[in-house]
């Protein structure tokens, strides 16, 4: 009984499928504008995570200055430094003493007489922590601070580079972005998808109305409908599938050229498979909702006399 | 087989398409159902084929309640009423085998028992060899008689038939009638609304006369 059902379903799915090959024309522009529609937050959507690994890999962006109390002997300040070497969230650690950091302020700031004039170094000792690339995340490196904040030598400790945060930040908000104009855009679809089965309906009027007259059911009738709706879905999805992937390669020699002029190996990859999973499912499933919206709405309007 | 108990059927606007008519026609009758243009035959067909609900009164069809009967329980009620239209009402886009497979794919029958009883259909009504024709070209008799496989291909109890000779000339209006008592014979009941007194008169049926909306005589002769 099962195998019968499923059986009349492949059945039915296909001869829909038939109809569309049929009329090839009228099926690619449809799926086209249903491609394009979608190929615009998909493309955005990848050229996001593309910065994210450019960001990703700014590697010692965010420093974390470790300033020691002053009552932190050289030998302890040398196996703290050992020891946070070691850990593994930490990628480099750079031990400053007092003395280096006196030297430096010296030959940086100008203010050389001032300081000899002081008979003691004023300067705490500091520790510059880079964390891993892959724990270079906001909130990893807030974590990290958290722990080194801990540590009884710990007197100040500091995340340099705010704008890393800023980036992230920014970045969040061009995904919310990509989110809403995803979201804007599906509604497109579904109204594209919807008119296109209401014209279908329109063009099978007759053959609806005979269906019931001899006794078709709703689910039947709306069955072929709904199946069309899938299909112009998943070939929009495919669509745009091809056209971000096409755009990606035609983009990728200048980015090439262009990062190899600012000695970065960076180039750009195709659409990933977990996005191009999620893209298909997602407009099949637009493409099926659609439809059922529009079959709901105009079926019931069509009734034998 | 068909019971009408004071069934009247209004239009929206007001107007009457049939009031206050009783009968009953047991199974495997064949009454013929006759009156002036206008005089609510469609209608009465239409009540039965759950077309059109009646307004009041009661409508039995088989047993079945047509007043009560839910509208999603409509596609299963309509699989035993054979219907045939004056138009013929096929589908001209599709083969003639298509149009009288219709009935047996929209109920879910499997493939080959579908070619089996859609052929013995159309070598009943005598085009067995128009298979693979289009509607569109052939004669107008022969398109009602792809109707009538249509309507019998399933074989329901019950068949319904409006003006099903309309539109043709004496002789293949008989062949039609002989085709209709031929269903009779194996105990299909049939209710055939028509125009055409003089071919009905020569036949000895049951007649039911409809006058604006009311049965005003029911035997085997007409009146009017
Ligand atoms: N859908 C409708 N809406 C309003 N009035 C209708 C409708 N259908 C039929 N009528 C009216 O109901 C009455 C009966 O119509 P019906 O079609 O049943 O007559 P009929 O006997 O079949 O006529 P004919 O021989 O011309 O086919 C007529 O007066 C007609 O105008
Ligand atoms: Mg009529």
């Amino acid at each position: 009984m099962l195998k019968i059902w499923v059986l009349r379903h492949i059945q039915v799915s296909l001869a829909s499928l038939g109809r569309l090959v049929r009329l090839p024309l009228s099926t690619l522009m449809t799926s086209a504008v249903i491609g394009i529609a979608l190929a615009l937050p998909t493309g955005m959507h990848v050229a996001l995570d593309h910065l994210q690994a450019i960001s990703g890999g700014w590697d010692g962006a965010a420093t974390i200055s470790l300033f020691l109390k002053q009552d932190v002997e050289a030998k302890a300040a040398e196996r703290l430094t050992e020891k946070l070497q070691a850990k593994s969230n930490i990628a480099e650690v750079e031990f400053i003493s007092r003395e280096a950091a006196l030297e430096e302020f010296r030959q940086l700031s100008g203010f050389g007489e001032a300081l000899d004039a002081l008979n003691s170094n004023p300067l705490p000792a500091l520790l510059v922590i880079k964390p891993t690339t892959e724990q270079s995340d906001p909130l990893s490196t807030q974590q990290l601070i958290d722990e080194l904040e801990q540590l009884s030598e710990a007197d100040l400790v500091q995340l340099d580079m705010q704008w890393v945060r800023r980036f992230h930040a920014l970045t969040e908000i061009a995904q919310r972005g990509v989110f809403v104009l995803a979201s804007l855009l599906g509604l497109a679809v579904l109204l594209i998808i919807g008119n296109t089965i209401r014209l279908e309906i329109q063009n099978r009027h007759a053959e609806i109305e005979i269906s019931k007259l001899i006794g078709a059911t709703d689910a039947f009738i709306r069955r072929p409908f709904l199946y069309a709706g899938f299909w112009y879905g998943l070939f929009g999805g495919v669509i745009a599938c091809l056209m971000v992937n096409l755009s990606i390669l035609t983009l990728d020699d200048p980015v090439g050229q262009l990062a190899s002029l600012y000695h970065s190996s960076f180039s750009l990859s195709i659409v990933d498979l977990q996005t191009v999973t999620v893209l298909l499912t997602g407009s099949s499933l637009l493409g099926l909702l659609g439809s059922w919206i529009s079959v709901g709405r105009h079926l019931s309007t069509i009734e034998p006399s | 087989m068909i019971n009408f108990d004071n069934v009247s059927k209004r239009y929206p606007g007001g107007h009457d398409g049939l009031s206050n008519v009783s009968f009953h026609i047991k199974p495997a009758e064949m009454v013929f159902l006759t009156g002036h243009s206008g005089a609510g035959k469609s209608t009465l067909l239409k009540l039965i084929g759950l077309l059109e609900r009646a307004t009041r009164g009661q409508v039995l069809v088989g047993g079945r309640n047509l007043t009560q009967l839910p509208n999603r329980k409509i596609p299963y009620h309509r699989r035993e009423v054979g219907m045939i239209f004056q138009d013929h009402r096929l589908l001209n886009d599709r083969t003639v085998f298509d149009n009288v497979a219709l009935p047996l794919v929209v109920a879910g029958m499997g493939h080959k028992e579908v070619g089996r009883r859609v052929r013995a259909a159309l070598d009943k009504v005598g085009l067995l060899n128009k298979e693979k024709s289009a509607p569109i070209t052939l004669s107008g008799g022969e398109q009602q008689r792809v109707g009538i496989a249509r309507a019998v291909v399933s074989k329901p109890p019950l068949v319904l038939a409006d003006e099903p000779t309309g539109n043709l000339d004496p002789a293949l209006s008989k062949e039609i009638m002989t085709l209709f008592e031929n269903f009779n014979q194996v105990g299909v009941t049939l209710l055939i609304a028509t125009h055409d007194i003089e071919l009905i008169s020569r036949m000895n049926r049951r007649i039911l006369t409809l006058d604006k909306g009311q049965l005003s005589h029911d035997g085997l002769k007409h009146t009017w």
